[in-house]
């Protein structure tokens, strides 16, 4: 596919070309606005989709009662997940000191940033009255009402607020060398002001060195706390309920492995194509690759466990209705997002125990493909199968998504599409000065 | 409130009551068909054995206004409250539609305005409507209430001859309704109040006891003459 196994580049220099050119004359614009035109035509159907929805209310949708949550919640735990990795990736491995991260952490984060602004709209949208989604803030006003504390939604609203602020700082701190670097290869007049402008004054001082690696380290000290944390509360928005299948200890830590292992399946497919597209083999090495391909494997087998653990929880508890819930996920109506999700997830998945398919990248992306979508059949299949068939045999129901709420997904792959195609088109997606010390590293004799 | 099965008929009078009483929007034939009806209050239909020869029970079931509701757990905004006397409110104006109440709610007893069902009304029907209940707009959620406007009325009139509620001052509308008078209404702080009476009868049980989530309405089991009573949900 792309180069094979190039040496990293010795000369500095040559790195920061290679990095910078690409916001400055990118090497394939007709791909780049073919694919831009696409995300474009996606985000014209989330206005349409939105637009229906709040001109006629819920009702377009295929919720009903008792599944009053459909695909809007479970996108919205599946968008959030994916924003997981970004974070995780960057931020762990910064922390750890170890140096193969660079090459992967700038796109990574972008990824986390827009799928975290598309979890963060499906709430709103799904609102019966989504113009007064702020009263879930807790601001000064005039009816003297707080939010109410105790419940998982409230904690959601803070939760995902604070975990976009702090990927888009960590994100943004990430970058400004890099602007700077771009900015000082600029030739055009308005490409000056523009990075100029967003490397806030950048010269590369030592002090600005010392101040920046200290505001770096503080922000990724205070994001990896917030992965667990967020996925965390997110998994309460289910298991606070009294709802069979759903009230259990389980949850949290389930949710999070699950979601660090989506996010790191979309992060492979990503790294992939941009390898591909951008023809950074020589960047993002076979290494990178293996490294994806581990950790993918490693959060993976987490996520099998916190299924199994699952099912032996509710046979070990026996509660007859938890029982009842699980042969519905199994053999009900909804079986085929059990067995699916199973399949895809974890069948795939064992092919990553041989390095070979861990540095292929055609078979890295296709079973990135294929843990993206099982992951997205749990959020769905967690979701309907605990409300479809709850306690009184009378309140059983169905739950078909409409057309609508499909537009609406297309349209919201959208708005994680075309922000992310802008960064890869404008920003420096490869952090530079970051491949720059790991080959300082590399040839210096390893102290520091 | 206490419902008892054994003189339960299912007629469905309570329903037409209620939807007379609240305000309740009709959505029309192709809602219904969808499952959006809006009733506060349904009759739950069992029939058991032989599909040639079945036998019927039926079960009103109305919001239980649980003691330790769910629901209140999980709205984020605080539109379902407990009120001091032991309902469960819903506070239309302050609801946002998040529709987790009915998501953790065991008896799925609550109903969301999923378009809007009430401006369109023609005339005679906004004519119709009870002038002392809210009618609601689209996107929020709506439940029984106990016929909150008949309590706070009952004890308006209460306090200002100042003395306390009577037992069977308050009538709900299903309680109005039903011929065989199956729902009973009360103070269960009243010792001698007839809903107390039947609260303490070897019968009476809570539906879905196990949720732990207390319900205020419980039921009277029905007699069988021979063999095992009512269906175990009934």
């Amino acid at each position: 596919m792309t180069r094979k196994a190039d040496p990293p580049p010795e000369n500095y220099a040559a790195v920061t070309r290679e990095v910078a050119i690409i916001p400055l004359a990118y090497p394939k614009p007709m791909a780049w606005a073919f694919c831009f035109g696409g995300a474009l035509v996606l985000l014209a159907l989330f206005m349409l989709a939105v637009g229906a929805t709040f001109r006629y209310g819920i009702g377009m949708w295929g919720n009903d009662i008792p599944v009053g949550w459909g695909i809007a919640i479970s996108n919205y735990i599946w968008f959030l997940g994916i924003g997981h990795a970004g974070t995780l990736i960057s931020a762990l491995l910064l922390l750890t000191g170890t140096s193969r991260r660079n090459a992967l952490s700038r796109f990574a984060e972008a990824m986390t940033l827009f799928a975290v602004v598309c979890a963060g709209l499906y709430p709103i949208i799904h609102l019966g009255r989504p113009w007064l989604f702020y009263w879930m803030a807790p601001y000064p006003n005039n009816m003297t009402i707080w939010p109410q504390f105790r419940s998982p939604l409230t904690w959601d609203f803070f939760a995902v607020l604070t975990y976009l602020t702090v990927s888009a700082l960590f994100w943004y701190i990430g970058i400004i060398p890099d602007l700077a670097s771009v900015r000082d290869r600029a030739r055009k007049r308005w490409q000056q002001v523009f990075y100029g402008l967003l490397a806030l004054g950048w010269r590369g001082s030592a002090r600005h060195w010392a101040r920046w690696d200290e505001a770096y380290r503080l922000t990724a000290v205070i994001a990896v706390p917030l992965v667990v944390s967020v996925h965390s509360e997110i998994s309460l928005l289910f298991a606070a309920g009294p709802m069979p299948g759903w009230a259990s200890t389980v949850f949290p830590p389930y949710f999070v492995l699950g979601a660090a292992f989506s996010g790191f399946a979309i992060v492979s497919m990503i790294t992939v194509v941009l390898r591909h597209a951008l023809g950074l083999g020589d960047l993002v090495t076979e290494r990178h690759l293996d490294l994806l391909g581990k950790l993918l494997l490693a959060t993976g087998l987490m996520t099998a466990y916190g299924y199994w653990a699952e099912v032996f929880d509710t046979l070990y508890g026996g509660d007859r209705q938890e029982v009842a819930t699980l042969h519905d996920r199994m053999s009900g109506q909804y079986a085929f997002s059990y067995w699916g999700a199973l399949i895809t997830n974890f069948v795939p998945l064992q092919l990553l125990w041989w390095k070979r398919f861990r540095v292929d990248p055609r078979a890295l992306f296709l079973i990135g493909l294929s843990v993206a979508i099982g992951m997205w059949l749990e959020r769905y299949m967690l979701l309907v199968t605990t409300l479809y068939r709850d306690y009184l045999v009378s309140s059983w129901g169905h739950y078909h998504p409409s057309l609508w709420e499909w537009l609406l997904f297309a349209g919201m792959l959208g708005v994680f599409l075309a922000p992310f195609l802008l960064f890869v088109r404008f920003l420096p997606v490869i952090s530079a000065f970051e491949v720059k010390t790991a080959i300082f590293e590399g040839k210096e004799p390893r102290h520091a | 409130m206490s419902i008892d099965l054994d003189l339960c008929i299912g007629c469905n009078a309570c329903v037409i009551a209620c939807d007379a009483e609240n305000n309740v929007p009709m959505v029309g034939k192709e809602l219904v068909a969808a499952g959006r009806a809006m009733h506060w209050l349904r009759v739950d239909h069992y029939t058991e054995g032989e599909s040639a020869d079945p036998k019927f029970s039926f079960q009103p079931v109305p919001c239980m206004h649980c003691e330790q509701a769910p629901c209140e757990m999980g709205c984020p905004v605080n539109a379902t409250v407990h009120s001091s006397d032991g309902l469960n409110l819903q506070v239309y104006n302050r609801c946002i539609g998040t529709r987790t109440c009915s998501a953790y709610c065991p008896y799925k007893v609550r109903r969301f305005n999923w378009f809007d069902f009430t401006a369109a009304d023609p005339e005679p029907i906004r004519a119709m409507r009870n002038p002392d209940v809210t009618v609601r707009q689209r996107g929020v959620m709506e439940k029984c209430t106990y016929c909150v406007q008949r309590v706070r009325e009952v004890r308006i009139r209460a306090d200002l001859e100042t003395r306390d509620v009577r037992d069977g001052e308050v009538v709900t509308a299903c309680q109005q309704a039903c011929p065989t008078k199956a729902i009973v209404f009360g103070n269960i702080l009243d010792p001698e109040a007839e809903v107390t009476r039947r609260k303490a009868s070897a019968r009476d049980y809570a539906l879905l006891e196990e949720v732990n989530a207390r319900p205020r309405t419980t039921y009277l089991a029905r007699i069988e003459p021979a063999g095992p009573t009512g269906r175990g949900e009934g």
